[in-house]
């Protein structure tokens, strides 16, 4: 019976962190963005500088119309969102926060092939999306999305499998465990390769071309309205969670810290995924989106090469402290 | 297709032998589980050549490899599962997506979607479906998985077996690979340097230029 509370109270805990966080990391861009611009942002809604314009953002979305185009595919549309959001979840609850195997929704063994197989079935919803919605622009939203995952899941999976060389396992605990200081120099061409083609992944600016509003309306996701769309939203706000936190726990140490890492070790996993979303939020507001072509020749030519050659010096270092 | 019929075999039908640890008539749970997602994955792969919508075929070969993946996991052989995951759905379905949307995704049937060959494809299909169960019942006839002892197929477990045993047909198979690769750029270059051949023939420089490309 105890097992059985613990797994529910488990799984209810990465819910309650899948729900909020997203949206915590939406108020943060509102609010970041806006002072980066010299705005201030949504400043009204619930008084105190308009912490709660998300909440009432999703009460507008429930309230719309749920319209379906007639020309669409029914119920690839109105499966797609689902599609594209709840392997993010599934990834949540092998991401561990703290030390020990308490800290952890699900230990799983083979911990990276299990969060880089899950976020890949994601994109899915948006060719789903993009094709269902019988719309050109949904189309080539949807096009766009699968040549860009094509071009930087290679770069991403190289990397983790850097640092799971470094460790010698694949379990994200493992990994953790082995972590040492220094990692953070040897590993750091791999950390900031897996982070920016994440942010490719998630079509994040500046690689939002499947979404490019000037050209293609918003892509996949053109034809959405009311909840449906807020589930696409969603999906790319916990999805920024998901990368921040996976980088956190592949390249940055996760829950060690100078100090304190046995009691308060969650307290730096949390600290560091945060810093690296408000990084994602900066790059956002400061670079122009990237075309189709550069996106192709910076994972191809550069994100590649730089992820082999990590490869190389991961292997190198790992046999000499032998 | 193959694989509900194996798990029939695997689960419900022990020799002799084996019937006094593993009941013929008390399947576990595990083996429940396995027979019905034996039957899903079957199903989504028959739906999967018989649709005659073109993407919802891609769509239910996704459902039948998860289908697999699964099968996989309750095997215990958990890091196959997620590279089934990862590779499959992850890699292989998206492409065959991209290819569809690239050249042709109508919403809706495609009468023209079935072709004279069925029946020399049915052929070769249940061929190869009753070879591989038969192979694979036979090597497997009495093997049972303990699960509760030590897992059989962690990480580190398929690691060893596979840079210990299996490592000849390993670097045989990246060679394999290898070669395929090598061969799809040579392939996509020369089509280039034929395009640029083709071109490079004096052509007015507005409206015959589309001419020499295709």
């Amino acid at each position: 019976m105890n097992d059985a509370l613990d797994v529910t109270l488990r799984l209810l805990i990465v819910f309650v962190v899948f729900l909020a966080f997203p949206l915590i990391v939406g108020q943060t861009e509102h609010k970041v963005m806006a002072h980066m611009q010299g705005r201030l942002g949504p400043m009204y809604a619930g008084g105190f500088h308009g912490w709660a314009q998300l909440v009432a953002d999703g009460v507008k979305f429930a309230q719309k119309e749920d319209v379906v185009p007639a020309d669409a595919d029914r119920r690839i549309f109105q499966l797609a969102p689902a599609v594209a959001l709840l392997p993010y979840l599934l990834v949540l609850l092998a991401v561990p926060i703290g030390p020990g195997e308490g800290a952890v929704g699900q230990v799983v063994d083979a911990g990276i092939f299990f969060v880089l197989a899950v976020m890949g079935v994601g994109v899915l919803g948006s060719l789903m999306a993009g094709w269902a919605s019988a719309n050109k622009f949904s189309l080539l939203g949807g096009l766009r999305t699968a040549a860009q995952l094509l071009a930087y899941e290679l770069p991403m999976l190289l990397t983790a499998a850097s640092v799971a060389m470094a460790a010698g396992t694949v379990s994200l605990v493992g990994i953790l465990d082995a972590f040492e200081w220094w990692w953070l120099p040897w590993q750091i061409v791999g950390a900031i390769v897996f982070f920016v083609a994440g942010l490719a992944e998630l079509q994040r600016p500046p690689f939002d071309m499947p979404v490019a509003d000037s050209e293609i309306i918003f892509g996949a996701y053109t034809e959405y309205t009311g909840l449906r769309f807020a589930l696409f939203l969603l999906a790319e706000y916990a999805g920024i969670v998901v990368l921040c936190g996976l980088t956190t726990v592949l390249f940055l140490g996760g829950w060690h810290g100078p100090w304190g890492a046995d009691g308060l070790g969650w307290v730096w996993t949390l600290l560091k995924t945060a810093v690296l979303a408000f990084v994602v939020i900066w790059l956002r507001v400061t670079y122009p989106r990237l075309r189709e072509d550069q996106l192709q020749r910076l994972s191809w030519t550069l994100l590649v090469p730089l992820s082999l050659a990590q490869i190389a010096l991961t292997g190198i270092v790992k046999v000499v402290i032998q | 297709m193959t694989l509900a019929a194996t798990a029939g075999h695997l689960a419900a039908g022990p020799t002799p032998l084996a019937a006094a640890s593993h009941g013929f008539l008390s399947p576990t749970g595990v083996e429940i589980a396995f027979v019905l997602v034996g039957l899903v994955t079957l199903g989504a792969a028959v739906v999967t050549v018989t649709t005659r919508q073109l993407v919802h075929a891609a769509l239910w070969l996704v459902v039948a490899l998860g289908g697999l993946a699964v099968e996989y996991l309750l095997l215990t052989a958990e890091f196959i599962a997620w590279v089934q995951v990862l590779i499959y759905v992850g890699a292989v379905v998206v492409l065959l997506l991209f290819g569809l949307m690239l050249t042709r995704a109508p919403i809706g049937r495609s009468p023209d979607a079935d072709s004279g060959n069925r029946w020399a494809a049915l052929t070769v299909a249940v061929a190869a479906a009753a070879s591989l169960v038969w192979v694979v019942v036979d090597a497997f006839r009495t093997t049972w998985i303990d699960l509760d002892g030590p897992v059989a197929g962690s990480t580190a477990v398929t690691g060893a077996s596979l840079f210990q045993n299996w490592v000849l047909p390993f670097e045989a198979l990246s060679v394999l690979l290898l070669a395929a690769l090598v061969g799809a750029i040579v392939l996509s270059r020369r089509a280039k340097a034929d395009r640029a051949t083709d071109t490079g023939r004096p052509t007015t420089p507005n409206g015959s230029d589309k001419g020499g490309v295709r």
